[in-house]
């Protein structure tokens, strides 16, 4: 048996030692920054259960049917005025923002040159990315006071589909460009026109995507406050359906005004419109998901 | 033949429409800001560089007379000192982000490599359905939860840990103010640089992740020194994004923030306003000032958060889109 050398020894066991402990250092590290991570996400996730559950469970005890068909008196009453007003503006902006957004989408996937898609698509983002408070503002300068429309429907409406505009475009130009090359071919070669090959073969791969776009900038438009509060005004009645000249409740509105007065009858009110915005956005993209996994967003892209 | 020709005439009709209708977000954009910059000009020559300097919105008399002042007439005593909306907006996105990106940066990549399957897409569905929530809403919560919680727990204990820190000590008040401003826009921000970024994690090629698992590296590793700095541009294009979108955000922060006036935050708990929040709550002034030089005031003050957002987005998307383009999701605004 022989005597190891002092050196070798020290050597030989601090080498093992280190490397032994570098790998469990670098597991811990592993283990503790993946531990972190997943309290991130359990973080956001649990913000936004209590988020939920905060607006259910007040929503719920604070909610009556009849709030459906009564419309505001002062702070209490019934939403029925807020509830059609903020299905009339969003009427509004979806029939202006529907056909000019698809439209505009179908033009930059099918006929632009690829400059001009590249150059609008990358502004149509900058766009979506403009504060919509400043949106209401410029509607509010351009069209409430400059052509005399007052607080109107209309001029909400309009600032609805400036917001609206970029998810349609976007959505419709995306799942369009998604559609194989071999589709349009195909209709070409039966002689139709390239709006012909459009309207009646290549937008049906797409359905989906658009639909999807749709709904998601409905889902939007229903929960935006900021741009309506200098388009829009406010009611107490029921929309009269005229576009100018005639104000419109909404139902952010009541969420954002009645829970700053000091009555219990102004905050049921303001939870019964958060929990019904809540309810009615949740749906809408719960939808959009279930659409997205059945058509899968559009065909293969080759 | 007739038939073939009016074919055509649709063709060329429909083109022609569509091809109008894809110049509408540049249009608008333009207009957008021509309008509000027009809108501002009278504020700027009244203002001047005051506008950004000072930390009085008075707005003046006005049952009053009217004076002439530059040129331009405004009510008496009038100024328009825009300094603390924009040292509000700067703080409590800065707060936010402070907050938002890392909690983004491990959410997505949790989302990227931890889980799959069904799993993956419950989180990715929840991500997204806090994008989809409005805005109101998020105030609501604040105003409910959020600002009570910060009033009564977590403002008293970082002024008790951090409390010797400058800015970080002081009474927390009622909560209403620029820590419960920073936590609500963070949290309406994280879905937003989450979608960015994991999308980003997801594009990272597959082969330099197992070249690194292959040298022996664990999956944080990985992470840390191989995924992380590919995508490092869009990631900080995806922060952009996300603090863009926190400076315009109007709602949350005029629900919890505790509408300040005429002074600078003091502390981390002081009321405060943005410029966005401002613009929203002057509304009753910008319809009595019989001179409309208010609501020139809030056009400039419009026109600034117009150009400072702008101008965040341009530099986002430009970082974003060079390292490649992420797909978008739907139901997220990025």
């Amino acid at each position: 048996m022989s005597v190891k050398s002092p050196e070798t020894a020290v050597v030989f066991s601090t080498g093992k030692e280190q490397s032994v402990g570098l790998a469990r250092r670098r597991r811990l590290s592993s283990f503790f920054g993946w531990g972190l991570a997943w309290a991130c996400a359990g973080l956001v996730v649990g913000a936004l259960v209590d988020l939920l559950v905060t607006i259910i469970i007040k929503g719920v005890t604070s909610f009556r049917w009849d709030m459906l068909t009564t419309v505001t008196h002062g702070v209490a009453g019934g939403l029925q005025n807020a509830i059609l007003g903020t299905l009339w503006l969003v009427c509004i902006a979806i029939v202006i923002a529907a056909p000019v957004g698809i439209l505009g989408g179908v033009y930059l996937a099918e006929f632009a040159r690829t400059s001009w898609a590249r150059a609008v698509r990358f502004w149509t983002e900058v766009l979506s990315g403009v504060p919509s408070i400043v949106v209401g503002y410029f509607v509010y300068l351009l069209l409430v006071l400059g052509l005399g429309w007052g607080f109107s429907a209309l001029a909400a409406g309009i600032a609805l589909v400036i917001i609206m505009l970029p998810y349609i475009v976007t959505s419709t130009d995306s799942t369009l460009r998604q559609v194989p090359w071999s589709l349009r071919e195909g209709a070409w070669a039966l002689g139709l026109t390239r709006f012909q090959a459009v309207s009646r073969v290549v937008w049906r791969p797409a359905a989906g995507g658009i639909a999807t776009g749709l709904l998601t900038s409905i889902a939007v438009a229903l929960g935006e406050t900021a741009p309506l509060l200098y388009t829009a005004g406010w009611s107490a009645y029921n929309p009269d359906w005229r576009l100018t000249h005639s104000q419109v409740g909404y139902l952010t509105y009541v969420v954002w005004t009645y829970i700053e007065q000091p009555y219990p009858e102004a905050h049921a009110l303001a939870y019964s419109a958060a929990f019904l915005l809540l309810v009615v956005i949740v749906c809408i993209h719960v939808l959009v998901r279930i659409l997205v996994r059945r058509w899968g967003g559009g065909a293969p892209a080759h | 033949m007739s038939r073939g020709r009016a074919s055509r005439w649709v063709d060329i009709g429909f083109r022609g429409t569509a091809a109008v209708c894809s110049a509408m977000p540049l249009v608008l954009l333009a207009a957008i800001l021509a309008v509000v910059v027009a809108g501002s000009l009278p504020s700027i020559r009244y203002m001047g560089w005051q506008f950004i300097t000072g930390i009085t919105w008075n707005l003046g008399n006005l049952y009053g007379a009217i004076s002439v002042h530059g040129g331009v007439r405004a009510p008496a005593g009038a100024s328009y000192g825009a300094l603390v909306f924009l040292v509000g907006t700067l703080a409590s996105s800065a707060i936010a982000l402070v907050i938002a990106v890392p909690v983004s940066v491990l959410t997505a990549a949790v989302l990227a490599y931890q889980v799959r399957g069904p799993l993956q897409s419950l989180l990715s569905l929840l991500v997204e359905l806090l994008a989809g929530i409005p805005s109101v809403v998020f105030g609501l919560w604040g105003i409910l939860v959020l600002a009570p919680w910060v009033g009564r727990q977590l403002g008293p204990g970082i002024a008790h840990v951090l409390g010797w820190v400058p800015f970080l000590g002081g009474a927390a008040g009622t909560g209403l103010g620029l820590l419960s401003s920073g936590l609500v826009l963070a949290l309406m921000i994280i879905p937003i640089i989450t979608a960015a970024v994991r999308d980003l994690l997801m594009q990272v090629p597959r082969l330099y992740r197992e070249g690194g698992f292959g040298l022996g590296l664990t999956s944080w590793e990985v992470l840390r020194h191989v995924c992380l700095p590919i995508v490092r541009e869009g990631l900080i294009g995806a922060v952009a994004l996300g603090w863009g979108r926190a400076m315009g955000e109007t709602m949350a922060v005029l629900m919890v923030g505790g509408s300040a006036l005429n002074q600078l935050p003091e502390n981390l708990y002081s009321p405060i306003s943005t410029m966005a929040a401002v613009i929203a709550n002057q509304l009753d002034s910008a319809l009595t000032d019989a001179s409309h030089m208010a609501v020139h005031a809030l056009a400039e003050l419009a026109a600034l958060l117009l150009v400072l957002t702008v101008a965040t987005n341009l530099v986002a998307r430009l970082l974003v889109n060079r390292v490649g383009r992420s797909t978008t999701v739907p139901g997220v605004r990025v």
